[in-house]
């Protein structure tokens, strides 16, 4: 187990270093940091000094050294267009996001389980058949167009509900605006959150589905049942439970999604979050924040990537010998 | 050509004909095709024709609203532009399909050499390979999708991003998602790789490469055919996404993703049709594409890969 711990960690720090050097090189590639200093009127004698004493014609690996040292202190460069650094940037807008994430991730496991072991059970019911076609439905409309779709409905033609911005804030920690505790703040978040569930949800059904079905062709559940468990029990306890692993891996894996679906959807409704401070700043080529979220949701991810893992490996020891899969 | 053969002497085109939904969106999608790539016979009118369009049929509604300022000449209204919505969508549906399939031929042929490659050799290389196929395949393609465009962006510039946007885009998704056919070719090479044809094909002296790509791939290529449909709607759908964000096509020659996108601009002053239209159009193309593929994948072999 310790070796495994250990292997699942030595291959996270070298994705993050990968992520890293692609970061840097972005950095290099896009802007030159001089000109942004000095502007116009400095002379090309001056600018070369400058460069000197930057740095900047040191050769790319000890300059990448440079970049990683000043990452793992908490500085990734200064944001062009807010005039701070990159990492308080994305602090402040964290929050956001993370509102949206955790109000979704809730509906998903709620609404999720329940249709995904209905429908394996019921497989041949009019209810799962209407479940899996509207999940398949669902898959196929990209959220921005759900969203769009939310925008006109609620807000353009009934007009109940607000289509941008997150509302009155409160702050509950220094750093921490939540959206949570007012009544506009929680009439903003249910659109967003309706839209990411929409695309987030039919994934998870589906998955669920698939892995209950197979669970229940397993010889053990044939044996509960020759056994004369109760069916409840049976469903329940024993093939909901083996069900579970599986989906907690591949929820890990959806993290990636949900953060690419979490960038359209916040393009979408103007929220104040990490996702459309990302297209923000690709629109205004500020590569400081833009390098700066990438090492931020990759770290997010490995972190979280690697902690599935282990509790995946922790909980069933075949994946731990077989040198992961 | 052998591959046509096998697919219409095999049960799978009798089974094709006897299942409604495989013939009812195969239909829609083959109408579909045909309506986009005939754009330039069907369209009413040419939107890449700068001067038959005006500005001031901007933003015109649908005919059939009734609303005083629908014109008979636009059926399904215009666009911000003043082009023919009708006209547009389908030209710019073809714009989305050029690139779906463009993407997937780009990522298969990356990912069946890369597969090939990793499953018949072995080895430190096939490690190496497809650790970088799983973290890849990790961060999801739309994400990977997001920041290589988002980069080419930065490098390029928006004005030659634009221009390049077409051939970028396929390139774009088509890197972002060949860790899926490169994992799929390698399990099947592996489960070949041991047949006694290969053996054989081995014994008599055949170059690797001959038994490589002559022998074995031909027997990978069910499972690749499986993931083929549901990857050009996935690769259709990337396309949307990074359109709707700004990294995909530019508004001159617009996909589906960026008609939506500009018709998002003027929602909030009541011009529904220039998002819906398009929309419905994306909707339906890649539904059809998927149920074709959910339909081709239970007919194939059901066992090979669950989402």
């Amino acid at each position: 187990m310790f070796a495994f711990i250990i292997r699942r960690i030595t291959q996270a720090i070298f994705v993050m270093l990968v992520i890293s050097v692609i970061g840097f090189a972005i950095k290099q590639s896009v802007g030159d940091p001089v000109r942004e200093i000095t502007g116009i009127s400095v002379s090309v004698a001056e600018r070369d000094a400058l460069r000197d004493k930057l740095g900047l014609n040191d050769p790319f690996p000890v300059q990448w050294f440079r970049f990683v040292k000043g990452a793992l202190h908490g500085d990734l460069g200064n944001s062009f267009k807010y005039k701070k650094p990159a990492v308080q940037v994305i602090l402040s807008k964290a929050p956001a996001t993370l509102e949206l994430v955790i109000t979704t991730s809730i509906l998903v496991v709620l609404l999720s389980i329940p249709i995904g072991i209905y429908a394996a059970i019921h497989s041949k019911s009019w209810w799962a058949r209407m479940a899996m076609g509207g999940s398949i439905i669902g898959v196929s409309i990209p959220v921005f167009l759900t969203a769009i779709l939310l925008i006109y409905v609620f807000a353009v033609w009934l007009q109940w509900l607000p289509s941008f911005g997150r509302g009155e804030l409160v702050e509950i920690f220094p750093g921490w605006k939540s959206g949570f505790f007012t009544r506009s703040g929680l009439a903003h978040l249910l659109l967003p959150t309706v839209s990411l569930t929409s695309i987030m949800l039919p994934l998870f059904i589906r998955l669920i589905r698939a892995e209950m079905t197979e669970t229940l062709q397993t010889e053990y559940v044939k044996y509960a049942r020759a056994r004369g468990l109760k069916e409840k029990r049976i469903l329940y306890v024993h093939a909901f439970k083996n069900t579970l692993l599986p989906v907690i891996t591949v929820g890990g894996v959806q993290l990636g999604t949900l953060i690419a679906f979490t960038i359209l959807t916040e393009t979408v409704f103007q929220w104040g979050g990490m996702g459309s401070m990302f297209i923000k700043a690709v629109e205004d080529a500020d590569t400081s924040l833009m390098v700066a979220y990438l090492v931020f949701v990759g770290l997010i991810f490995v972190v979280v990537n690697t902690v599935v893992d282990v509790i995946y490996g922790y909980v069933n020891p075949m994946i731990r010998t077989g040198g992961g899969k | 050509m052998r591959l046509f053969k096998k697919i219409t002497g095999s049960n799978l085109f009798y089974n094709f004909l006897r299942d409604p939904m495989a013939i009812g969106s195969a239909t829609v999608l083959l109408f579909l095709i045909v309506a986009s790539f005939g754009a330039p016979i069907f369209a009413p009118h040419n939107p890449y024709d700068q001067t038959t369009i005006d500005i001031m049929d901007a933003e015109l509604p649908p005919i059939w609203t009734g609303a005083a300022d629908a014109d008979s000449r636009f059926l399904l209204g215009t666009d911000p532009q003043g082009r023919d919505m009708l006209s547009t969508m389908l030209y710019g549906m073809r714009v989305s399909v050029l690139i779906g399939v463009g993407a997937v031929v780009l990522q298969s042929l990356i990912g069946i050499i890369i597969g090939l490659i990793a499953g018949y050799k072995g080895g430190r290389m096939e490690a190496l390979l497809m650790r970088l196929a799983d973290v890849q395949l990790s961060f999801s393609t739309y994400m990977v999708a997001i920041f290589i465009s988002a980069v080419f962006q930065g490098i390029f510039g928006m004005g030659v991003y634009s221009d390049y946007a077409l051939g970028l885009l396929i390139l774009v998704i088509g890197f972002a998602e060949w860790p899926q056919y490169a994992r799929t070719v390698r399990a099947s090479v592996m489960a070949e790789k041991n047949k006694e044809y290969v053996e054989a094909a081995r014994v008599i002296g055949l170059p690797q490469r001959r038994i490589m790509f002559r022998h074995i791939l031909p027997n990978t290529m069910t499972p690749v055919l499986v993931i083929s449909t549901v990857q050009v709607a996935n690769a259709i759908m990337s396309e949307a996404a990074l359109s709707f964000i700004g990294l995909g096509m530019p508004p001159s020659q617009p996909s589906l993703g960026s008609l939506i996108k500009s018709g998002f601009d003027y929602i909030a002053s009541g011009s529904w049709w220039i998002s819906l239209f398009p929309g419905i159009a994306l909707v339906v193309l890649i539904l059809s594409i998927n149920l074709l593929g959910d339909w081709l994948r239970d007919y194939l072999n059901p066992k090979l890969y669950k989402d």
